[in-house]
């Protein structure tokens, strides 16, 4: 199992490289001059100078190269040209905000998802089939910020059952719809996966020998079928990470959310280069590190599952 | 189905499969949204009651702005007084273009690049998925929005370069998977055999043979490119004012949902959600007319 995690650990960094290389030249690509960006128009040439050489501007690209992979190695990734805040802290500060967000989309979008998919499957064409199978292809297809905006025009416009966007503080209220519309894309792949692995597992010789034995139902579909399709279930959880984070950046501008997502885009916006890759690096980081989890996971939903 | 059982109802495997596809109601459905799409985009012109960019105000006065649903406008204008059917319906040409010419990016680099990673394996297939396993972890939105925000005056164009370059990884997958599974069979063996130049094998012999999951993919692609693009329009990356593009329309609209004025953002929304649904039909249709196998 050790020498599993280590493996899987060391495969990663080749990965790792190259998203930092792939952020380099993508941010090395513009051709405006970021030292000109910092000062603005005011800047006089003399300070100019300084700026460039402060940020290693003025050193050839290889260079430049090398102090950025040893920068980020170390856990720098420079500073914002508009606050001159480290990267590393405000990502970490916002992050909490995102991390919130994002964990309770996916409990929803699991607790909602898995169970749709299981009742699906075990009534095969019902009504309730056929409606949850409509609403999570409906799902997948809406696009993420115009179910918020839809949702903020019912419960925040039309209802006011909800005070409005922002963090609230931390009030829970202001955390439900952003959650619902993050959590709607997740719920309804989630769905489709889980009914078409359950209608395979439910097919299977053990689970008609499980169902002879005269066992409940109840256990036929809990223990035997839906443990052995959670697998392919919770890869595409693990796939899904990254989808969860580009459906972030749009939740958070919606709803004026304080996260990683709304960091980005106004970073985009500034053209603050620094928060700009610094935060793609990070998500990237996340996405790696959240399928390394799902990876590990199997062995314990699975006991077939051998690390060797 | 076997290959007997094809050859004695006498039509070829694509014939085979339109005949398992006419049988997929879902799958037809698909079929006629994508199709009426294509229809509205091409024929926009002569479908749209009004100039998509036409400022009604000055020709109809005062009513004409963010006039709620009527006979005369079914969907409702904007601030500007801008007919919102007519920009819905000349949108479909924006969406489409931009799905077309991703996937186009992402076929001409997925498919070469998954055919060598699945053809020659090693350290071709080594490096090759090297680069799909990075691409696959940013987030594509951001990575796009990232591409497109680094020139200073993004054309069009770079919008297609840029989805099509994180597209392409999942093309690159389908194509890899079917070369290795296609290049241990008899008839590459017998290519080999009769001395066929490499270049040959690989895209005349058992490329045709791996089309059906790349049609599938390209399919079920579009649904996401148009999905991914009404969010870099939403943001302000995608396309820019007047043009009338879904994701920018409701960005436009959404400033004015508190205020009751609900057509403006409601109406784009509906035709993505249209629009990618039909595709998404479409490529689970073609997937089971196929019998393709997709690792999703």
């Amino acid at each position: 199992m050790l020498s599993y995690i280590l493996r899987r650990l060391l495969y990663t960094i080749p990965v790792v490289w190259g998203v930092v290389t792939v952020v380099f030249i993508l941010i090395n690509v513009v051709p405006g001059d970021p030292a000109r960006l910092m000062l603005g128009q005011r800047g006089d040439p003399a300070t100019l100078a300084k700026i460039r050489s402060d940020m290693g501007l003025d050193l050839p690209i290889y260079q430049q190269y090398f102090n950025f992979l040893r920068d980020v190695a170390k856990g720098d990734l420079g500073k914002s040209y508009r606050s001159n805040e480290q990267v590393t802290t405000a990502l970490l500060e916002r992050f909490k905000a995102t991390f919130r967000l994002a964990l309770w989309a996916i409990i929803l979008a699991a607790l909602v998802g898995i169970t749709a998919g299981v009742i699906s499957a075990v009534k095969q064409y019902s009504a309730f089939d056929y409606s949850a199978m409509i609403i999570a292809i409906s799902g997948v297809s809406a696009p993420v910020f115009w179910v918020g905006l839809l949702l903020l025009l019912a419960f925040a416009y039309n209802l006011n059952w909800i005070p409005g966007v922002g963090y609230g503080d931390g009030d829970w209220r202001y955390l439900i719809l952003p959650v619902i519309t993050l959590g709607v894309r997740p719920a309804a792949l989630l769905a489709r996966i889980t009914r078409s692995c359950m209608l395979e597992v439910l097919s299977q010789d053990y689970v008609r020998t499980a169902r002879a034995k005269g066992l409940a139902e109840r256990v036929v579909v809990g223990r035997h079928a839906f443990r052995n399709a959670l697998i392919p279930v919770i890869t595409i959880l693990g796939t899904q990470i990254s989808d969860l984070l580009s459906g972030a950046v749009l939740t958070e501008t919606i709803f004026a959310w304080p996260g990683i997502g709304r960091l980005e885009v106004e970073a985009l916006i500034n053209r603050d280069f620094p928060i700009m890759r610094g935060g793609i690096i990070f998500m990237a980081l996340i996405f790696l590190v959240a399928n390394l989890i799902v990876d590990l996971s199997y062995g314990f939903i699975d006991p077939r599952v051998r690390y060797d | 189905m076997t290959a007997q059982q094809i050859r004695k109802s006498g039509g070829s495997l694509w014939y085979e499969a339109w005949l398992r596809f006419r049988r997929n109601k879902l799958a037809m459905v698909g079929l006629f949204m994508v199709v009426s799409i294509v229809g509205i985009a091409i024929f926009a012109p002569y479908v749209a009651p009004h100039d998509p960019i036409k400022q009604l105000i000055w020709t109809e006065g005062k009513e004409a702005k963010l006039a709620a649903p009527t006979t005369a406008h079914l969907m409702g204008t904007d601030l500007y007084g801008r007919d919102i059917m007519s920009r819905i319906i000349y949108g479909a040409r924006i969406s489409l273009q931009i799905g077309i010419f991703s996937t186009l990016v992402s076929l001409l680099l997925g498919v070469p690049l998954g055919a060598l990673a699945g053809y020659f394996g090693g350290k071709v297939d080594d490096f090759i998925s090297w680069i799909i396993n990075v691409i696959f972890a940013f987030p594509f939105l951001l990575f796009v929005l990232a591409v497109v925000a680094v020139f200073k005056n993004p054309s069009m164009v770079v919008v297609y370069i840029a989805i099509g370059v994180v597209q392409w990884v999942s093309i690159a997958r389908v194509v890899r998977a079917q070369f290795i599974y296609l290049r241990e069979r008899e008839f590459v063996e017998a290519a080999k055999a009769l001395g066929l130049p490499t270049w040959r094998i690989v895209f005349v012999h058992i490329l045709p043979n791996a089309l059906a999951p790349v049609i599938v993919q390209a399919t079920l692609g579009m649904g996401g490119i148009i999905l991914l693009e009404a969010g870099l329009a939403f943001l302000g990356f995608g396309a820019q004012p007047p043009t009338p593009s879904w994701g920018l329309m409701i960005s436009e609209g959404q400033r004015y949902l508190g205020q009751g004025i609900w057509w403006w953002a409601v109406f784009p929304g509906l035709a993505i959600m249209y629009t990618v649904l039909g595709f998404n039909f479409l490529g689970d249709g073609l997937r089971d007319a196929l019998d393709v196998r997709l690792k999703r």
